[in-house]
């Protein structure tokens, strides 16, 4: 899933300042699983906005809205009458999530609501780990199902750099080595010889610093013209 | 990037007097020189006239700890000309395949002919701790980057190099780093890679650093590159401690504990020092000394003389 972080209340604040017509909108989909930005936290957000509102002397007007995914326009039709009258749109979902929203009512502000973190799941209640950075080029068959891009704090692809301690990672005691548990992986498995293999240069055109990537597929496209029948 | 290991073979291959130290089989010593945190570059050229004639060269750390100082290249250039022989470390932190093929081709046209190619400390811990770290490519692509741009005269992306860089290529390693496998088997990559010389972490745990040493010779790899130990003179215990915690070192408690005791601190770093200078140089394998006198280069003509390293070849 998508991972997201709250952002404080009063940083949203410190924007809507004047506003008086909010729509906070949530997404059923990743940001409602990490618990930052479904249905329950739609309403926290809103409460503690009317709330805030209410000390400032004059009232916000809220409408809590929790759509099925934000990152589908067709799912977004929920807050068309919402936005008609909003002078802003707190969204809940992910970056894409809001981006979505505002490319669907351009005359509105939409602020994000959480810090979208990456992609990742849950390792136990209340806590979330990244796991792909989704560089664009996936080497997990070759890295034992360990990502080194996202999991190594270099993102080394030959192997462990002289810092890792103990199997733990220089950047941060609390973190494991990506590449100490690749070799132990790659050991159980009968594969250490994968570890003198020199992979070249990784091709970053296909991940997020590159231009911005766009998945064609033209077999699932729907049918624009009917094909003549042979 | 097909380059085979860099055997150890007698003819120099670049005009760097390391190599023609290392390849004629005297044993090398390299000292490392730490550029500081400003614009002024008379410290370096001190340093660099007096370590000069105590080591075969001189290593310019770049950024070290992620901590800014002036840039590695350009030290390079002060240790030249005060008639040093620069090492120029690299590393992929900070710079994308773009500078640094660029940074090497610089080098080499301004004379540099010893590069170390290293990945460098987490950015984390340096006084830039918000950096974004670049890491587009890796160390071992870095050696044998360097190896092919000098080779083959192809550039990353298979463009031909007109004049390509000859410089001779070295790597790093850390014998305390976790599984002993797992670090001859990195070893040997950057052997596989193109290194033709190895300065290892600052080795105090000498059982430590044996037990590797035997495990590297049992591969072989001692016979396809050259392995330099690093030394560092402990100023005070102090200085042992907080090495003891930076990570991938190992410090033996007694280590400091002997420094606690003695009444001269900096003669008891230099004897420690020339110990284990001793102590690796009758180690199979390896082939010479890295000293890094952290803020305290000084110590080095004294070392090294009294370590009966001295004059060099
Ligand atoms: S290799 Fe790339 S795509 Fe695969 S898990 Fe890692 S970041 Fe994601
Ligand atoms: S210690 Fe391991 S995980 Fe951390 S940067 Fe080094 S190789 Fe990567």
């Amino acid at each position: 899933m998508i991972l997201a972080r709250p952002k404080t209340v009063s940083s949203i604040l410190a924007l809507v300042g004047g506003m008086k017509s909010l729509v906070v909108a949530g997404c059923q989909e990743c940001v409602t699983v990490c618990q930052s930005g479904g249905r329950k936290e739609v309403s926290c957000v809103a409460q503690l906005l009317e709330i805030a509102g209410k000390k400032r002397g004059f009232p916000f007007e809220i409408a809590q809205v929790t759509v099925f995914r934000q990152c589908d326009n067709e799912y977004l039709v929920p807050l068309d009458v919402l936005m008609e009258k909003a002078d802003a749109c707190i969204s809940l979902g992910c970056g894409v999530g809001v981006q979505f929203i505002a490319e669907r009512y351009p005359t509105v502000m939409v602020i994000p609501g959480v810090d979208t973190v990456g992609g990742g799941g849950t390792v136990m209640s209340g806590v979330w780990e990244e796991r792909c950075a989704m560089c664009g080029e996936c080497i997990l068959a070759e890295t034992t199902g360990i990502c080194p891009v996202t999991r190594c704090a270099k993102g080394l692809l030959n192997g462990p750099c002289g810092g890792s301690v103990d199997g733990r990672c220089e950047a941060g005691t609390d973190l494991p080595c990506a590449w100490e548990m690749i070799y132990h992986r790659l050991k159980k498995q009968g594969r250490l010889d994968s570890l003198t293999r020199i992979r070249p240069p990784k091709n970053w055109a296909h991940s997020g610093s590159g231009v911005m990537r766009k998945v064609i597929r033209e077999e699932v496209m729907p049918c624009l013209s009917v094909l003549p029948l042979k | 990037m097909s380059i085979g290991p860099a055997a150890k073979v007698i003819e120099a291959r670049t005009g760097s007097r390391l190599e023609k130290v290392l390849r004629a089989g005297h044993f090398a010593v390299t000292a490392e020189i730490g550029p500081p945190k400003g614009a002024d570059g008379r410290r370096i050229q001190q340093l660099a006239a007096l370590v000069k004639d105590y080591s075969d060269a001189q290593n310019l750390t770049d950024n070290q700890t992620a901590v800014v100082r002036l840039c590695s290249l350009a030290a390079a250039v002060h240790v030249l000309n005060n008639g040093g022989e620069p090492v120029l470390q690299m590393t992929t932190r900070d710079r994308n395949r773009i500078a640094l093929q660029s940074d090497l081709l610089g080098a080499a046209s301004l004379g540099v002919r010893n590069v170390l190619c290293l990945s460098g400390d987490h950015q984390r811990f340096g006084n830039h701790p918000e950096a974004k770290g670049v890491f587009d490519i890796d160390s071992v692509q870095l050696t044998a980057t360097v190896r092919q741009m000098r080779e083959e005269r192809l550039f990353i992306c298979g463009e031909e190099i007109k004049a390509p860089p000859r410089v001779f290529v070295g790597a790093v390693e850390n014998p305390f780093a976790g599984p002993v496998e797992l670090r001859v088997l990195r070893l040997g990559k950057k052997v596989m890679a193109g290194a033709e010389f190895i300065q290892t972490q600052v080795v105090y745990d000498v059982e430590g650093f044996t037990r590797w040493m035997e495990a590297v010779c049992a591969a072989g790899w001692h016979k396809k590159t050259f392995i330099l130990a690093g030394v560092t003179p402990p100023k005070s215990a102090g200085a042992l401690r907080y090495m003891s915690r930076i990570p991938g070192m190992k410090v033996p408690e007694e280590l400091i504990r002997r420094m606690e005791k003695a009444s001269d601190k900096l003669r008891e770093g230099q004897r420690i020092a020339l110990e284990i200078i001793n102590h690796v140089r009758a180690i199979a394998g390896v082939s010479g000394v890295h000293i890094m006198a952290i803020n305290w280069e000084e110590a080095v003509p004294e070392i090294v003389s009294m370590a009966g390293l001295y004059p060099r070849p």
